[in-house]
């Protein structure tokens, strides 16, 4: 049995059942791994023999009861924002190259309390600021489906494991897309919970008005298995919501969409859109229609102010968040530190990629004495805009169907050099941080150079179950998420 | 929108950002364009419209004043680039002005 193909549910099911020891996973994910790894460059850290070595002692422990917990021995991948106790957690930046955090993330505790298996850390852009993984310090990841195409980003590496087979499912960060547009490149499902659903805490801060930790795996029904373990109030992240977590697995129950009204809004559809994502995007429509959805046109007026507003928000909660990289309590202290000040600059220097540093240019520009009501404050008050957009749309429609990206994965080095095109790739998924809603990338289609296309499915606030509910019932309907990279 | 160099300076210094004068070129290019960009959003209307910093509402999450524990001294110094008797050691500071 060809154990990497298998889903998070199946994987689940056979190790319950106890036809396979979580040895054996791991020696299969080993082997999975040291095959494709060299090309999809999804890992920064391998911890496989931790890995194994837990697998033992998990088997050892399970002889002669029943595995219950279904992330029991499940091979997991964690993007490498996010701490894992003991383990390297870099940010893929020079900065944090040798930080061993403390201490585990909640969500990570939560996997650990159900015996899951961290196989390693995966790739990113720099403290997840990107769209490519092209601004990792340690060298981009590969899209699986075409090394020479990027897997998306920030969580590429997230992305590319999972649709390499390198890992059953993996954890994710969302700022202003980051789980979502590199599960579309990859041709794998990303799901970004509503702001407050999944804790925060332990996830290295890069927006926190905007951040969320999610899921990316091989279908929606694995993407409910791992939110049900991950969400719910942590005493330890005051933005976490303190609301009721139902069982996610139970969306998943109904494959129709009937009695859903679903909104379709014009300002996603329009110039930018390459034609063969709008034409993929069009026909799940059309799907989502023969399941039983109402169709509807919604108006989100504000979408064109979207980018503008998100690049000064998250740029000036980056530019202080990232404050705290001061050689003093931990990551790199650059050598040339005669003085406190030479030491901050000089740290600052040498510790942080390109991209970082012009986001906190960026961010402290805007925040700074003069500047601040021309652009914060505006873009606080464009933010309401954004968000009422949402809520208007909501009280007429259920669910709001739109592209993820505006194209396929693009190559690597294509927008490397012009930081404003990189972010313009943003475009679709931005406003959904902005608002705060939940949202979830499936795949919908193939270019035809035989690159994913990925469809988004947005809800209310805290209705993971109606966006799962819809994701469900078009992928029981369609194969996409059947099709799996030709990576070897 | 046009950032100078001469501005740019001025913004790294905010930021504690030392950059060489080949950066200093580089961003202030890339953030003129990127600002230019955003200047679009003045054409939003947004009088009397209030600002969202979060999207959660707004409640004060309280907890009891009470010692619980917490990482002991060791473990949370043990990323830091220089620490003496369980402190964190930096450059000396008195009398730098």
């Amino acid at each position: 049995m060809a154990l990497h193909k298998l889903t998070l549910r199946e994987l689940s099911d056979t190790f319950g059942k106890g036809e396979v020891t979580a040895a054996e996973i791991v020696r299969a994910y080993t082997l999975r791994i040291n095959q494709v790894e060299p090309k999809v460059k999804a890992y920064i850290s391998q911890i496989k023999d931790a890995a194994m070595v837990q697998a033992e002692a998990l088997d050892q422990k399970l002889k002669g009861w029943r595995r219950t917990m279904p992330l029991m021995g499940m091979p997991l991948a964690i993007k490498d924002n996010i701490c894992t106790q003991g383990v390297l957690t870099t940010c893929a930046s020079r900065m944090l190259a040798t930080f061993v955090p403390p201490y585990d993330a909640t969500a990570i505790a939560r996997l650990r309390g159900q015996s899951y298996l961290l196989l390693g850390k995966t790739n990113l852009d720099e403290f997840a600021m990107g769209s490519s993984t092209e601004n990792s310090a340690f060298g981009p990841s590969r899209n699986p489906w075409n090394l020479s195409a990027v897997p998306g980003g920030s969580s590429g590496g997230s992305a590319a494991a999972v649709a390499a087979d390198e890992c059953v499912a993996a954890l994710g960060s969302d700022t202003g897309g980051s789980i979502r547009q590199p599960a579309a490149c990859c041709g794998v499902v990303g799901l970004k919970p509503t702001y407050g659903r999944v804790s925060r805490y332990g996830l290295v801060a890069f927006a926190s008005s905007l951040d969320q930790i999610g899921p990316i795996t091989k279908d929606v029904a694995d993407a409910a298995m791992l939110l049900n373990v991950i969400a719910g109030h942590d005493a330890w992240d005051s933005t976490s919501a303190n609301l009721p977590v139902p069982d996610y697995t139970k969306a998943l129950k109904k494959k129709d969409v009937k009695k859903l009204r679903i909104g379709v809004p014009r300002e996603y559809f329009a110039e930018g859109l390459d034609p063969e994502v709008e034409q993929a995007v069009m026909a799940a429509v059309e799907e989502l229609k023969t399941l039983g959805g109402e169709i509807k046109d919604v108006a989100l007026p504000t979408t064109n102010a979207a980018v503008a507003t998100y690049y000064l928000i998250a740029t000036a909660e980056a530019s202080s968040n990232l404050a705290r990289y001061d050689g003093v309590k931990y990551g790199l202290r650059s050598k040339q530190n005669k003085t406190l000040l030479e030491m901050y600059m000089k740290t600052r220097q040498e510790g942080f990629g390109p991209e970082v540093k012009r986001r906190i240019m960026l961010g402290t520009y805007a925040l700074s004495a003069g500047y601040y009501d021309a652009y914060y404050a505006k873009a606080q008050a464009a933010r309401t805009l954004i968000r009422q957009d949402f809520e208007a749309a909501f009280c007429e429609v259920d669910l709001i169907v739109t592209p993820v990206m505006p194209t396929p994965a693009f190559k690597l080095g294509e927008k490397s050099e012009d930081p404003l095109q990189m972010y313009l790739s943003d475009i679709y998924t931005i406003s959904v941080n902005l608002a705060g809603n939940p949202a979830i990338s499936i795949p919908c289609g193939f270019s035809k150079t035989g690159l994913p296309i990925g469809l988004q499915l947005i809800g209310r606030p805290f209705e993971e179950e109606t966006v799962l509910r819809g994701a469900y019932a078009y992928e029981q309907a369609t194969d996409w998420h059947k099709k799996r990279s030709t990576v070897r | 929108m046009q950032i100078s160099k001469q501005e740019v300076e001025r913004v790294a210094r905010l930021a504690r950002l030392e950059i060489a004068e080949a950066e200093t070129e580089a961003f202030s290019k890339q953030l003129s364009s990127i600002l230019t960009y955003i200047e679009t959003l003045k054409t939003l209307k947004t009088d009397g419209v209030e600002p969202t910093a979060t999207v959660l509402e707004q409640v004060n999450v309280f907890r009891e004043d009470k010692s619980r524990p917490s990482l002991p001294v060791e473990k949370a110094m043990a990323n830091a680039p220089e620490s003496e008797a369980g402190h964190f050691a930096v450059p000396k500071i008195i009398n730098e002005t």
